[in-house]
């Protein structure tokens, strides 16, 4: 009887172990083909980015203007447009961004309502699908900012109140505005607390504190946040569609209230209004291989910035 | 101890609705070195950040009592924070120089007092460097970055930065407890000469270092004075039995 009993036990547990070994394998193989799949269709993407954009990638396509309705030459203003967009944004979210982590991280008390709200605002502009930031500069920016002022200065006439550099500035400054926030609070909190405390101890205020201890250290986070911010911001569209970008202009922006192209837009309407798309599919995989590039060393400097911040929080 | 520059009245400091330090009083004389001991968490360093209200950065914490530095209540509604610090400096347990040159970090006090005058930043810069008595190791290297400096050679800088804004009193908060010996004696020595011109309160977990440096001695426990005198008598013939025992080693 005994003996039944233990064999019963024994065949049970091998056979739940075998079970589980095979469980156990088929998880491991699962996870391994995902990660593949993953590895796979990123190097799928790049190589036929690369494939396909190879041929009209040059010196000369990025520096010419496009020539024969689009369909030949460079995407030189495009370039620039994007440069000045991402400059401006910078120039508007950088500074405030920074402002706002400080006084999160430096000036908001731990249990502070206020800034738990401010968090949350943070948090929700972070997942807001772009388009949504699009429409509202259109109507935020363009509509009652830029209406407003014509309406003011300039008896109704239209020139601020339509798209131009500023408007997709500002709304793409909202966009990256979270990155920038999180990056430099991510800096100010590496510096550590003994440095304030010494600094205080000396007699310093806190605001002195802040300006010659804690924003020295935190340099290199506000680098990382904008270069983040200026890849992300590089490579948008949708906030742009309506706020200011342009399908073809013969000449480079001259001020704010131009219009200019971009590159992210420049590929979306060659590939879906252009008179040709066919034979314009080689300026838009150039074009998207020099987005990309663009973009990927961007992040990769944010990255090494990145990694060395955290160091020295360790 | 005719020459009072703090006294304690019945000072309680509370974490929330924990009491940390019951109601201590006690008077510091000045040009004196007094020695704070007593066992982990019995409420010395609690003390003495007490005395430049350093205490003042933790949200939850309140004070009731009296600490009168020179007659007058640092925590009196207008007593400014940032002059009572500027007049009691503060050496911490961990050597904390800035990110900057050695230079810079001296030059620290003098310039967010608005001194900008080079030749006199660098007159302050030497003195506080050679009462520190580490003039002769930096000179050449001034420019250099303080986190490249030893242990012990990064707490003695940071003795002249504390210096160099010519405070009264001098907070030590057991400014050797993470140096090799020959550093530790270093700051002893150092400890030993300032006291001419400062009032220097100094944290210690070790009974040999009161000893040698002070002259007076409180001994601290579970958030209570137990006993305060000349260091000799409380290391020879203390009056409470407490202090008997942990000097003697037999606890904390």
């Amino acid at each position: 009887m005994n003996k039944v009993i233990s064999d019963l036990e024994n065949s049970f547990f091998t056979s739940k172990k075998r079970n589980e070994d095979i469980k156990g394998k088929l998880v491991i193989g699962l996870t391994q083909i995902a990660v593949l799949l993953i590895i796979a269709i990123l190097f799928i993407i790049l190589g036929i980015i690369i494939y396909q954009g190879r041929e009209k990638f040059s010196w000369e396509f990025i520096s010419s203007f496009p020539t024969d309705g689009m369909t030949k030459g460079g995407i030189f203003p495009a370039l620039i447009g994007t440069f000045i967009l991402v400059v401006v944004m910078s120039i508007a979210a950088v500074p405030f961004g920074t402002i706002t982590a400080i006084y999160l991280t430096e000036y908001a008390r731990e249990n502070s309502k206020f800034a738990a709200a401010v968090r949350f605002s943070i948090r929700t502009l972070a997942v807001v699908p772009s388009i949504i930031f699009g429409l509202f500069g259109l109507g935020f920016f363009i509509q009652f900012v830029g209406g407003g002022i014509d309406k003011t200065f300039n008896g109704g006439e239209l020139h601020w109140g339509q798209p131009n550099i500023i408007w997709a500035s500002l709304t793409m400054a909202l966009l990256t505005l979270p990155v920038i926030i999180v990056s430099v609070e991510e800096a100010l909190k590496t510096i550590p607390r003994e440095l304030r405390e010494a600094s205080l101890a000396l007699g310093a205020t806190k605001w002195q504190t802040i300006r010659k201890v804690v924003f020295p250290g935190s340099i290199s986070g506000i680098m990382t946040g904008t270069i983040l911010a200026v890849s992300r911001g590089a490579g948008e569209v949708a906030p742009i569609l309506f706020t200011g970008a342009a399908y073809y202009l013969a000449t480079l922006p001259k001020s704010l209230s131009d219009q200019f192209m971009n590159l992210g837009y420049h590929v979306y309407i060659m590939s879906t209004q252009s008179s040709d798309v066919e034979k314009t599919m080689p300026i838009q995989f150039a074009t998207t291989l020099v987005l990309l590039i663009l973009t990927l060393s961007l992040n990769l400097v944010a990255v090494v910035i990145r990694s060395r911040i955290r160091r020295r929080a360790k | 101890m005719k020459d009072i520059k703090i006294q304690v009245n019945d000072l309680s400091l509370y974490y929330g609705e924990k009491k940390a330090l019951k109601e201590i009083s006690m008077q510091i004389p000045a040009n004196k070195v007094t020695a704070l001991i007593g066992p982990s968490g019995c409420g010395k360093s609690t003390f003495l950040r007490c005395i430049n209200r350093m205490n003042d950065l933790i949200p939850s914490v309140s004070i009731t009592g009296e600490m009168l530095v020179e007659g007058v209540d640092i925590y009196d509604k207008n007593v400014d924070v940032v002059n009572i610090r500027k007049k009691i400096g503060m050496v911490f347990q961990k050597s904390n120089p800035f990110p900057k040159s050695i230079y810079e970090n001296v030059a620290y006090g003098p310039r967010i007092n608005g001194l900008k005058d080079k030749g006199q930043l660098d007159e302050i810069v030497e003195t506080s460097l050679r009462q520190a008595a580490i003039w002769d190791e930096l000179k050449d290297r001034l420019d250099d970055s303080a986190l490249g400096l030893s242990g012990g050679q990064q707490q003695r800088l940071c003795i002249a930065r504390t210096l160099a804004v010519s405070p009264d009193i001098i907070l030590m908060d057991e400014p050797a407890s993470a140096l090799d010996p020959i550093s530790t004696s270093k700051i002893e020595e150092l400890v030993h000469e300032l006291k001419e011109q400062y009032t220097i309160i100094i944290v210690t977990h070790n009974m040999q270092q009161a000893a040698r440096t002070s002259d007076h001695t409180a001994f601290f426990y579970m958030g209570e004075l137990i006993e305060m005198g000349k260091t000799n008598d409380i290391f020879t013939k203390p009056e409470k039995k407490q202090t008997e025992d942990y000097i003697t080693g037999r606890f904390g």
